[in-house]
Order: structure tokens, then C-alpha cells, then sequence
């Protein structure tokens, strides 16, 4: 087996794996369809965008926790906004701490949202470096003249 | 003139066209022009990329004040530019700061030149008081997020072809329309029915459209001013106040299904989906 085949079957089980562990659901699988000629890159381009939107959510929730008086309602808002992103790329972890979170904002459980935030950046940290690996699989894929696997 | 292509079945632009399914149809000249309305920037990539997927012409915007702004339906925007802007599909997100989904919709539907053009909303929520409320402000249908290539599939049945390649006039944005009092003279029917020569009888204010519930009464009064339709007192909304989970109720509906599909469509659906 030539290294390109190594290369994609190892992507395919990659990919695979992330669906097994939820990590990502359907939804990937729609935006992975979206992909073709005219937008070849649409796939990293929204990821990427979503890393961006994700790193900026999680500031904004910690800063709100972070007030002496904590609005949980804004919390809530961020924490709804993170559940729409990831729910769009079908990031499924993500999104379901993002449920759990609002769960939290709706009690106004300071300890039950901190600890959440904890693990939500947890569970966004090993996705993000997840899709970083993805991608560097893909350009392997791509430098040694190999077509990135389809996923049914 | 507007008869001209008009097949006798199609009378009810909801109807699924003949050509439903065929989402590039190989006579259609001009791409269906949608507005998408998210304040995500994610939610408006995804939208924007299945739409272009469907052979749709795609604008997007982040805010109601700037849907409101590109339709020219806001009073001190109304210019020029404008002229002849066709928009065969407004598709918008519920919850957005600022303005909401639901009372752009609202403005669209009290505005004399978008209102007939269909209006989609979009939310993360399954709730059914909100779906309710927008089916009765006049949206076509309403798709829960994340959404997926068929939903958007679906959203062709509501841009007519016939519309689009007989150059139809609801959802454009004619200069003359907007002076005065010409709102009585549009039809409630289909598009296919107007004719052009509607737009000269503008100066009546006698009703020739036929009477539906939900027309906004203030719509018909005030002749020669034109309508504000930044003055109406929304009902308050905080930034996301439409972001509180009432129901973590479980989507009863498959990816065919939306929860006004099966009030408005009387046709089977024929798109196999596989989402």
C-alpha cells in the first residue's frame, strides 16, 4: 500500500471514529456534501470560521462569569449562540454542553455554568485539535496527489 | 400579458411547480434570488452554500434593520438603487438581536412591495406557539436549524418557475409602487394574476384585493405618506429574549418533514432525501 492509500485509509478511520464518539454528527456530513468544485475548501472555511466564533463565545461567557453581579440571561445568550454554531457544523459535544449550559443559566447556578465552561472548553479544545489533524491528514492526501476520501 | 406562460394547473404559487424536483431546470434563464437574514456568520456560510448548491443567487445579511435596508423598506434608504430589486425568497433566522425574525417578517408582509414574496423562518427552537405565530403572519413555512439540503430542496416548491422566467413582479421593488397609495391595488392572488397595468390604478383606495384576516389595517390608510414601517412598537425583546429553551421537546419530524409541511402541502413529497 502506497503511502497516499495509507494516508486516506487512515483519514477514513479518523473520520469514522469522530462520528463513533460523537464528536461529530450528521450535520458534518451534510456540509461535507456541500463541498465541490466552485467551493473546494468550504468545509475548512466554515470549521475555521467556527474555531474563531468558538474562541470568542468562551471569552465572552468566562468575562460574564466572571462579573461580580453575573447576568445569566447574557450568559445564556452566548451559550445559545455557541449551540447554534455547533450545531451547524455538527459539532455534537460541543452542542450538547451548550445544553447543558443553558440548563445551568435557566437555574442561575453559578457553579453548575463555571463547571460547565470547563468542560465545554475542554470538549472545544480536543475537537479543534481533532479537525487540526484532519486537515493535516487532507493536505497529506492532497501533497502526495491523493483525492480526499467521500464519507457516506 | 402575464398569462403568457401560465399552465392551466398552476394557480397557487405554493403548488410544487412540474419541475420540483428538477432543481436546475434546463429553461430556466434566471436563478431564483434569495435573501437569507442570520446574525450567525456561521449559519449564514451554511445557508449561503446550500442555496448556491440549489442554483440559487444567494444575498446575506446579518440583521433584520439591514434585510429591511437591501429591500429599500426602510424611509430614508428608499433610492434609486433599489429599482427593480427581485427577491423571489426572504429565508430568515427567529432569533437575532435587535430585530427578530418574526417582526421582520412582519414588516415584509405589511410592506406593498415584498409582500408577496415568500418569507421562511428558521429556528434552533421547536416551539410550537412561535411556529404558530409566524404561520399566521403570513411565513410559507417554517425549518428547524441545523438545516440541511433538504430542507433547502423544499424551499424551491415556494419560488415558482413560471414566476422566475416570466419575469413576475411580486418581490420586485418598483419606485412608482411605493409613492402614494397603490397597496389597494394588490392582489391577494398569485402573481401570475397581476398584470402589469394594476400599478396605474394607484390613486384608489377602494379595495380590489381580496380581504384576507391578517392584512394590517393601517396598510390602507394614509395616502400620501408613505409607510413607516419603523415606527410600529415591537413587542420588547431583549438581545436573544427568543433564546430561552421552552421545550426540550424531541423533533418529532424527520428530514422531509417540517411542522408546516404537512398543513400547506397537499402534494406528496417526491424528493428522496437521504439526510
Amino acid at each position: 500500500m502506497d503511502i497516499v492509500q495509507l494516508r486516506q485509509r487512515h483519514y477514513i478511520d479518523f473520520m469514522k471514529s469522530m462520528h463513533i464518539e460523537n464528536y461529530l454528527d450528521d450535520q458534518f456530513t451534510q456540509l461535507q456534501k456541500l463541498a465541490d468544485e466552485s467551493s473546494p475548501d468550504f468545509v475548512y472555511e466554515v470549521v475555521t470560521l467556527f474555531f474563531q466564533d468558538s474562541e470568542k463565545l468562551i471569552d465572552n461567557l468566562s468575562k460574564a462569569l466572571e462579573q461580580p453581579v453575573v447576568d445569566f440571561s447574557q450568559v445564556a445568550n452566548h451559550a445559545h449562540q455557541f449551540k447554534g454554531s455547533s450545531s451547524s457544523i455538527g459539532a455534537h459535544r460541543v452542542k450538547n454542553q451548550c445544553v447543558k449550559f443553558r440548563a445551568y443559566c435557566e437555574e442561575n447556578n453559578l457553579e453548575g455554568c463555571l463547571n460547565c465552561l470547563q468542560e465545554l472548553q475542554q470538549e472545544y479544545i480536543v475537537l479543534k485539535s481533532k479537525f487540526e489533524y484532519l486537515f493535516e491528514l487532507e493536505q497529506e492526501i492532497l501533497k502526495n496527489g491523493g483525492t480526499i476520501p467521500t464519507m457516506d | 400579458m402575464m398569462n403568457m406562460g401560465r399552465n392551466g394547473v398552476v394557480s397557487n404559487r405554493r403548488w410544487k411547480s412540474e419541475s420540483g424536483i428538477d432543481l436546475c431546470p434546463s429553461d430556466s434563464v434566471v436563478e431564483a434570488h434569495v435573501l437569507a437574514v442570520d446574525d450567525s456568520l456561521i449559519d449564514r456560510k451554511v445557508i449561503e452554500r446550500l442555496l448556491k448548491t440549489t442554483s440559487c443567487k444567494v444575498t446575506a445579511v446579518d440583521s433584520g434593520m439591514r434585510a429591511l435596508q437591501y429591500l429599500g423598506l426602510v424611509d430614508d434608504q428608499r433610492s434609486s438603487v433599489v429599482d427593480g430589486l427581485k427577491v423571489d425568497l426572504i429565508i430568515t433566522d427567529y432569533c437575532m438581536p435587535g430585530m427578530t425574525g418574526y417582526e421582520l417578517l412582519k414588516k415584509i408582509k405589511e410592506s406593498s412591495t415584498f409582500k408577496e414574496t415568500p418569507v421562511v423562518i428558521m429556528s434552533s427552537e421547536n416551539v410550537l406557539t412561535r411556529i404558530d405565530r409566524c404561520l399566521e403572519e403570513g411565513a410559507e413555512d417554517f425549518i428547524l436549524k441545523p438545516v440541511k439540503l433538504s430542507d433547502v430542496k423544499r424551499l424551491k416548491n415556494y419560488i415558482s418557475k413560471d414566476d422566475r422566467s416570466n419575469g413576475r413582479e411580486s418581490g420586485v421593488n418598483k419606485r412608482k409602487e411605493r409613492d402614494g397609495c397603490d397597496l389597494s391595488s394588490e392582489s391577494q392572488s398569485p402573481p401570475l394574476s397581476r398584470s402589469p397595468s394594476s400599478e396605474s390604478s394607484s390613486s384608489s383606495l377602494s379595495s380590489s384585493s381580496q380581504s384576507l384576516p391578517f392584512i394590517s389595517p393601517s396598510t390602507s390608510l394614509s395616502p400620501s405618506e408613505p409607510l413607516d414601517l419603523l415606527s410600529t412598537p415591537s413587542s420588547p425583546s431583549g438581545p436573544l429574549d427568543c433564546a430561552t429553551p421552552s421545550s426540550p421537546s424531541p423533533e418529532p419530524y424527520g428530514p422531509l418533514d417540517s411542522p408546516t409541511r404537512r398543513l400547506k402541502m397537499t402534494v406528496p413529497d417526491q424528493l428522496g432525501s437521504t439526510s
